[in-house]
């Protein structure tokens, strides 16, 4: 499906924290088209300063009794100019969104789903708990976070029946240290390969240790991988992942329209 | 109501309107088929396009500025032979009128990319690339000196029949001297600006924003210095000119036709709006009905310099 433009109002900013924030907005031709991994091009004028859109995964695919849907939600993390923007957005603001766009996770083949999740990385999740479930599929969420108070969404999580493994680096909660450490555990303790589909969302660090347990293990694995974007449709190749190919060679490919959500095994890690 | 014309041509290429998709900001055209019908754009103008791939330069490949945006992607690109049999049978299904931007990294291989293209099927014209500020090979060395333009579109223009655009940059004293060369030279238009070389620092940590240290300035932080090279170019050459730089909506678009050009380029602001172009029609439309103007054409170098406009708060 094509993706739509709509210049969306704000009807919520709840902020989790000095830096995170939920943004809900009015966009339900966005959110009607998302499958779980994609995401939306945002920007917050339509003057030329700041001029890029930024992309955002969808958090939230949000409906109203009847299941119509209604708005979507970003996860959003405080970092730079636009973030900045965003965390400070009030209700009725408007909001510039192009989505959804991207390729979105595959179902797993069988077997159970382990989410992966490293702070701001929480964000494709929401969404692919709720199909997994859907689909009832056994799934685990191991989720990192620096402090405690950092694990958002956990009871969003539980009443799903979504298993919950946490970590924090302070040890404030859940097991101290990162999130692949429960995860090599839980590795360990499978009885052989392509058991549970691994599907990760994070730092780029953690997303190569990952993708790295998943392969020692047999078991497959989908990242989703953020990189600095200009446009999402393919058009600027800035947001390029290499990639080794089936003929062995390593090729960028743009993570807009080639991701991005990856196959765990073809990237090559920097 | 009389209809309105917004044709250009140049050579054997006839666009039904003056808007081109801009090299390295509209992949290979197809990547847009879903949001943009290809055949309603005056021409697409595919990536540059060397003898071979390229993988171009490692991330961050841009980065954002005042107004603008820094790029240095370096010229990643499938190569002329798998473009010929991968894009362009569907970019001809999809009725684009296409334009190859053309590489070399030394004259030889400008003129067997050329050649190449001009044997294949369904190409409308080329765009010659001397003017990427990103790469060492890429060009720009034939950009940077008269000679070196003369004589990659002298040879290029020895072996082929399709309408040839040397693509101009902005990097230099006097791009008009430029402009006379390639008129000199053959070339059935020139277009310009190609990006200005440009850099940004991220102070806290001390480095360069782009892998590539240096890259190039797009957006409207820079439109006022392409307008007022599009304009310089006009009274240097009698041939079409195909501006560009920063064009955002349809005022950006007749700016660069009064100032001199018989068609644009539009580049970032694609980024920024992928539905841009219906909306650059429908301004245009509304212009030109209400300045009772039949023929976009005849706007092109229409600059009353006698004196100032009116100025308004």
């Amino acid at each position: 499906m094509p993706p739509v433009d709509v210049r969306a109002t704000v009807i919520s900013n709840v902020r989790l924290s000095r830096d995170y924030n939920v943004l809900t907005i009015a966009a339900p031709e966005v959110g009607a088209l998302t499958e779980p991994g994609q995401f939306v091009m945002l920007k917050t004028t339509d003057a030329s300063d700041p001029m890029l859109r930024r992309p955002f995964s969808v958090f939230e695919v949000l409906r109203d009794d009847l299941g119509t849907v209604r708005a979507i939600s970003i996860l959003n993390k405080r970092a730079g100019r636009t973030t900045g923007l965003i965390y400070g957005l009030e209700a009725g603001d408007p909001v510039w969104c192009l989505g959804p766009l991207g390729l979105p996770f595959n179902p797993p083949s069988s077997g159970a789903a382990w989410m992966v999740a490293g702070g701001v990385g929480l964000a494709p999740f929401a969404t692919l708990a709720e199909a997994l479930v859907a689909l009832q599929v056994p799934t685990t969420l191991f989720y990192g976070a620096r402090t405690a108070d950092e694990l958002y969404y956990l009871e969003f999580f539980d009443r799903l029946g979504v298993t919950l493994v946490l970590t924090t680096e302070d040890g404030g909660a859940g097991v101290q240290g990162r999130v692949t450490g429960p995860l090599e555990e839980s590795l360990k303790g499978l009885g052989g390969p392509n058991l549970v589909t691994i599907y990760a969302c994070g730092p780029e660090p953690m997303l190569a240790a990952v993708a790295r347990l998943a392969e020692r293990y047999g078991q497959p694995s989908e990242v989703s991988m953020e990189r600095t974007m200009g446009c999402g449709l393919g058009g600027c190749y800035s947001c390029v992942v290499p990639v080794k190919h089936a003929d062995g060679e390593t090729r960028y490919v743009r993570s807009c329209i080639g991701g991005p959500v990856f196959d765990g095994a073809t990237v090559v890690w920097e | 109501m009389t209809a309105l014309d917004m044709s250009v041509r140049i050579g054997s290429l006839v666009m039904p309107n003056p808007l081109m998709a801009a090299s390295g900001c509209f992949g290979y055209g197809l990547e847009y088929e879903d949001v943009v019908d290809l055949s309603t754009l005056g021409g697409v103008v595919s990536k540059g396009l060397f003898l071979a791939e390229r993988q171009g330069h490692k991330p961050e490949r841009i980065a954002e500025t005042p107004s603008g945006m820094l790029n240095a992607i370096g010229l990643q690109g499938i190569g002329v032979h798998r473009f010929i049999s991968e894009k362009l049978p569907l970019l001809r299904e999809r009725k684009a009128r296409t334009i190859v931007n053309i590489c070399g990294t030394t004259l030889d291989e400008y003129v067997e990319v050329a050649r190449i293209l001009s044997d294949a099927e369904g190409v409308d014209a080329l765009e010659i690339n001397i003017s990427c500020p990103n790469i060492k090979e890429g060009g720009i060395q034939f950009g940077c000196s008269l000679d070196g333009t003369f004589s990659v579109v002298s040879a290029i223009r020895k072996v082929t029949t399709l309408p040839v655009i040397p693509k101009l940059t902005p990097n230099v004293t006097s791009p008009a001297s430029f402009a006379r060369a390639a008129e000199d030279a053959g070339a059935d238009a020139i277009s310009l600006v190609n990006t200005f070389l440009a850099m940004a620092i991220d102070v806290e940590q001390r480095k360069p924003k782009l892998s590539n240290v240096v890259g190039g300035l797009s957006g409207p932080a820079i439109r006022p210095i392409a307008v007022r090279m599009v304009w310089e170019c006009r009274q240097e050459v009698k041939i079409p000119i195909v501006g560009m730089g920063g064009i955002m909506d349809h005022r950006d678009v007749l700016e660069f036709m009064i100032a001199g050009a018989n068609a644009v380029q539009v580049g970032t602001a694609n980024f920024v709006d992928p539905f841009i172009w219906a909306k650059l029609l429908d301004g245009l439309t509304d212009y030109m009905q209400r300045h009772q103007i039949t023929r976009l054409a005849d706007l092109v170098g229409a600059l009353d310099t006698t004196s100032p406009a009116k100025a308004h708060a």
